[in-house]
């Protein structure tokens, strides 16, 4: 890292630290936890991007995947669903694969032809049916199990750390998927099909209630087994008494402590990708990458299989969006699909790998965590904007009611303006590639 | 003896900021004469042709157009100024009829362009026939009769043919150049870069034999089939 | 009789709705598919593009309404449609000059041009919403029904009813007056014309004198009044709401590319394919299928393929399995 590197992580761990002095210091943490996450998904991009070129316009389904992985890993088994439709569902599951893997064989075997057609699309057809057959009613009989407060299978009941690996691989399986369909076309075609996977995939969570209870959302997830609950540390007579060693009352302290704790795993699992992703760069592999990414027609030409260099790398960097993602529904402690929308979830990504500066994991990360400090504080200052403009105004004015409540999309505008200004005036970035 | 009618005279330069290509090139053709730039592959001799069009950055020397110093017009200026250019690849707009692709030749005539199009027509007649449909299903013969009629829409002064031949029969050929020499009789003035160097040389008036980016003959077209060193090195013998 | 009425159940719940959603999709397509023709990009601001022209017809609806002003049967909007169309027009060849223009003189990849719609959507995005918010608005007036579901019954006995909205007939119709305006002006005119050429040989169009600043300046204004056409009738016969339309860039964009991306026809065939496959999967086929079917053979459930919540998934996976078998388009697109 240069000198004006270092400098500008200074200014952004002063914001930060300006957050806690002149706001709070749970916001400060608050800021920088989801900034280490933030950073992490911006290293994922920045893999697709920065070393590829590959534009992924899902981000939002590869996290969210992540999330369900947080879900599917921790949570304890509900038996009784289970027991009422559990196995059907999952034989329900296993059909569907069925099919489609025998479509797919039957396509490849068979001799291109209307016959083809006509039967891969009555092996389809008849699966489907079959699928729907076993699969409904098992659905059914899960959702009807104490709706309330389950309603769903449930997971593996296992530490939820290990999820972090495992939304990487859904991630990943995901990514394979797209992958193979879309790369190799024009670049659009790779941002369109991303899009429309990471819609379908919230559309999914949002309604199979079964996997994850849908929109009516699973809280109350466990914590990794390094941070504690803040009512056990306030309930630690020696907590309290160190808390009170620092002049804090015990509430505030073991909030501090619990967001310290996750700040740290987050820190360890960022240097850790950081440094995968900095070799990475550095190998004859990212090497032969950003060839590719700068010249696609002589890279071929030398004999390089571009379309699958590139499926390698978006799964990669999709596997790190989908470890961000359960890491953020592991710090979250809920997995809501309803709150999961692209401007948040992708697009905000996007402006942290441009700004920071494409095609530098550092830049990535100093973007990661700038916009999202940014993000954060935008909507307060809109607020205060749209307060000193409307503070003229009577009270109770349409105009000025209008005003306040569309504060909260002054961060669309804002975004989407600090993107179109760094692509026009610093399309490198603030930390360019080297 | 007068300035020709058009003339890139001792014309050096390259592409955007690369090296030069051309080195103190001079390329003229007169008025209703055809005149040919030959020369082996790499010679420079399309580039010679784009630098008279004003599509490569001419750093020394200057392109006049009837006495007028064009050096610093755009191809589309040089366009409205007279001059017609058909590249070699790429020449016609495929998806549109033989028709529209006349009439998008003539896009920047106001007046009508229907006599225009019977000339074509009749300098072409295969096109005629196939006026309504699309320019891509034709052969590469038709093509390259589309392309040149295309750019005689514009009822240019200098027609500009970057080889015109490239890739089509030998029948094919003798008889574009045939079409080529009728056009120039109508007083249009015809620059022209030829891989075929026999044939185009002798329906040439001047031929320039280049080099490296150099002049290294340049001469009328028979002198120059008739020069035993042209022969022996640019002709095969 | 029961046949017949399994017929006009299955025009009044699938054909009827079918092709007015296709003639929107169609439209939007059409936007989307020009830009891509002339302009070289995948527009990703189309969707909100539609959005902020309907907002503008809304706007000025309301403001006629509250004038007194109306259109007797037809809905005011359609009164409002031109001012809102100018006023996107505006919109788009100010983004141009002050966004796009920069790009095209650099002649960056297209990805970039992708990447900046993106902002630009975002942009829209958030005007739209700070101007109108994020809610849904109602802004159809006027007669309903062309033929309500109750005439229909008292005028041929059936048992079903087979409801027009006037909405849909208004969009049917003014569909097919754009897309013939549209044709007419792409292969009759001179500027026209000059727009196919560019789209389809950029540097000969250029050698031949065309003037890109105004083939793109007439390609943004018709891309203006195709969004802000179908994003009207779309929210005449729906309702508007920002996040819809931001989502209704998936079918579109599939309808795009199932016809061929760069190819008009195809975008309108692409658009009536997603809309048709669309409400057929998310049909429940029980009421047709009980009247066409004898008693024993009848489904007991809806007969539903997918719920109405995934009929993103549909034109999702048209537009998978065109990608993988036919990357250019059932009709010939432009690129693969």
């Amino acid at each position: 890292m240069k000198m004006r590197d270092v400098i500008l992580f200074a200014i952004v761990a002063g914001l930060i630290i300006g957050t806690g002095f002149f706001q709070s210091w749970n916001s400060a943490l608050l800021i920088v936890n989801m900034g280490l996450i933030s950073a992490i998904m911006a290293l994922g991009v920045n893999i697709q991007w920065g070393y590829a070129g590959l534009f992924n316009v899902g981000v939002m389904g590869f996290v969210a995947l992540g999330g369900l992985a947080a879900v599917l890993v921790s949570t304890p088994p509900t038996g009784e669903a289970w027991a009422a439709g559990g196995l059907r569902v999952i034989l329900g599951l296993i059909l569907g694969a069925a099919t489609m893997v025998g479509a797919i064989l039957m396509w490849s075997r068979m001799k291109p032809g209307r016959a083809r057609g006509f039967a891969m699309f009555g092996v389809l057809a008849l699966g489907f049916f079959i699928f729907r057959y076993v699969f409904d009613a098992g659905v059914a009989a899960i959702e009807a199990v104490d709706p309330a407060a389950t309603g769903y299978l449930g997971g593996l009941n296992l530490p939820i750390m290990i999820s972090w690996p495992v939304g990487g691989l859904l991630a990943a399986g995901a990514a394979w998927i797209i992958g193979k369909t879309a790369l190799g076309l024009r670049s659009d075609y790779l941002a369109i099909a991303t899009l429309g996977i990471a819609e379908i995939i919230i559309i999914t969570l949002k309604n199979e209630d079964w996997l994850a209870r849908g929109v009516k959302n699973v809280v109350g997830l466990d914590r990794p087994f390094v941070v504690p609950k803040e009512i056990d540390l306030q309930n630690s007579p020696s907590f309290v008494e160190s808390a009170a060693g620092f002049g804090m009352d015990a509430t505030m302290a073991s909030t501090l402590y619990v967001k310290g704790m996750y700040a740290l795993l987050f820190t360890v699992v960022l240097l850790i990708l950081l440094w995968l992703a900095q070799t990475a760069w550095n190998s004859p592999w990212g090497r032969m990458l950003r060839a590719i990414r700068d010249n696609e027609v002589a890279a071929e030409a030398m004999g390089k299989d571009v379309t699958r260099r590139h499926l390698q790398v978006f799964i990669l960097g999709s596997a790190v969006c989908g470890m961000a993602g359960a890491m953020m529904t592991t710090l979250d402690g809920q997995l809501t699909p309803g709150t999961y929308q692209p401007l948040r979830y992708t697009f905000l990504i996007w402006v942290m790998v441009i700004v920071g500066g494409s095609g530098n994991n550092f830049g990535a990360v100093l973007g990661g965590f700038l916009i999202w400090f940014l993000w954060v504080q935008v909507e307060p200052m809109g607020l205060f904007l749209m307060n000193v403009i409307t503070a003229g105004m009577a009270d109770g004015s349409a105009l000025k009611e209008h005003l306040l409540d569309s504060a909260a999309h002054m961060r669309l505008l804002t975004m989407g303006l600090v993107l179109l200004l760094v692509l026009r005036f610093s399309p490198r970035g603030l930390i360019p590639e080297r | 003896m007068s300035e020709p009618f058009l003339i890139g005279d001792t014309m050096s330069g390259g592409y955007g900021s690369g090296p030069d290509i051309l080195h103190d090139c001079t390329i003229a053709v007169n008025e209703g004469e055809i005149a040919v730039i030959v020369g082996p592959n790499g010679a420079g001799k399309s580039t010679a042709m784009k630098a008279v069009f004003g599509m490569l950055d001419v750093r020394q020397g200057a392109v006049r157009l009837n006495g007028e110093d064009i050096t610093k017009l755009t191809p589309q200026a040089r366009v409205a100024k007279g001059m017609a250019f058909v590249p070699q690849t790429s020449n016609i707009f495929t998806t549109m009829t033989v028709e529209e692709n006349l009439e998008m030749g003539a896009f920047l005539r106001r007046d009508d362009i229907q006599k225009t199009i019977e000339q074509v027509f009749d300098l072409f007649p295969i096109l005629r026939e196939k006026r309504g449909q699309a320019a891509g299903e034709l052969s590469g013969g038709q093509r390259q009769q589309v392309a040149v009629g295309r750019a005689l829409m514009t009822q240019p002064k200098v027609l500009m043919l970057d080889e015109p031949t490239a890739g089509v029969s030998p029948i094919v050929m003798d008889e574009l150049f045939d079409r080529i020499i009728e056009v120039a009789r109508t007083g249009i003035s015809i620059l022209m870069v030829e891989q075929n160097a026999r044939q185009a040389l002798e329906i040439a008036d001047k031929g320039y034999v280049l080099v490296q980016g150099r002049n290294r003959f340049t001469d009328t077209g028979q002198a120059l089939l008739n020069d035993p060193e042209v022969r022996k090195s640019f002709l095969g013998g | 009789m029961d046949f017949l009425n399994a017929i006009v159940a299955l025009a009044n719940f699938v054909l009827i709705p079918g092709i007015a959603y296709g003639a929107q999709l169609a439209l939007g397509a059409l936007g989307v598919t020009l830009i891509y023709g002339i302009l070289r990009f995948s527009n990703f601001a189309h969707g909100d593009t539609m959005a902020i022209g309907t907002m503008f017809v809304i706007l000025i609806t309301w403001w006629f309404q509250s004038l007194g002003i109306s259109f007797g049967p037809l809905p005011t909007a359609l009164l409002a449609l031109p001012f809102g169309i100018v006023l996107t027009g505006l919109v788009l060849l100010s983004t141009d000059k002050v966004v796009y223009s920069f790009y095209r003189k650099t002649r960056v990849k297209p990805v970039v041009l992708v990447m900046v719609s993106l902002g630009v959507m975002f942009i829209m995005n958030g005007l739209t919403r700070f101007i109108i918010g994020p809610g849904d608005q109602r802004f159809a007036d006027g007669e309903r029904f062309i033929i309500s579901a109750r005439d229909f019954k008292a005028m041929t006995g059936l048992k079903e009813g087979l409801a027009i909205k006037s909405t849909q007939g208004i969009t049917v119709i003014t569909a097919i007056i754009v897309v013939a305006v549209l044709f007419w002006f792409l292969n009759k005119t001179r500027t026209g014309k000059s727009m196919r050429a560019f789209s389809d040989n950029e540097d000969l169009a250029l050698l031949s004198g065309i003037n890109p600043e105004r083939v793109v300046m007439y390609t943004w204004l018709i891309v203006a009044a195709l969004a802000t056409i179908a994003g009207t009738l779309y929210g005449l016969d729906k309702s508007f709401k920002p996040f819809t339309y931001f989502q209704l860039l998936l079918p579109i964009f599939a309808a795009a590319i199932v016809g061929g991306l760069g190819n008009p026809l195809g975008a309108i065939a692409g658009g009536f394919l997603i809309a048709f496959s669309e409400v057929t999967v998310t049909y429940a086929w029980k009421k047709v299928a009980n009247y066409a079917l004898p008693e024993s053979i009848a489904p007991d459930g809806l007969a539903q393929l997918l719920s109405t919540d995934y009929k993103l998934a549909v034109s999702f996976v048209i537009l998978i399995i065109v990608l993988l078998f036919k990357p250019t388009g059932l009709f010939k697109g432009q690129s693969v």
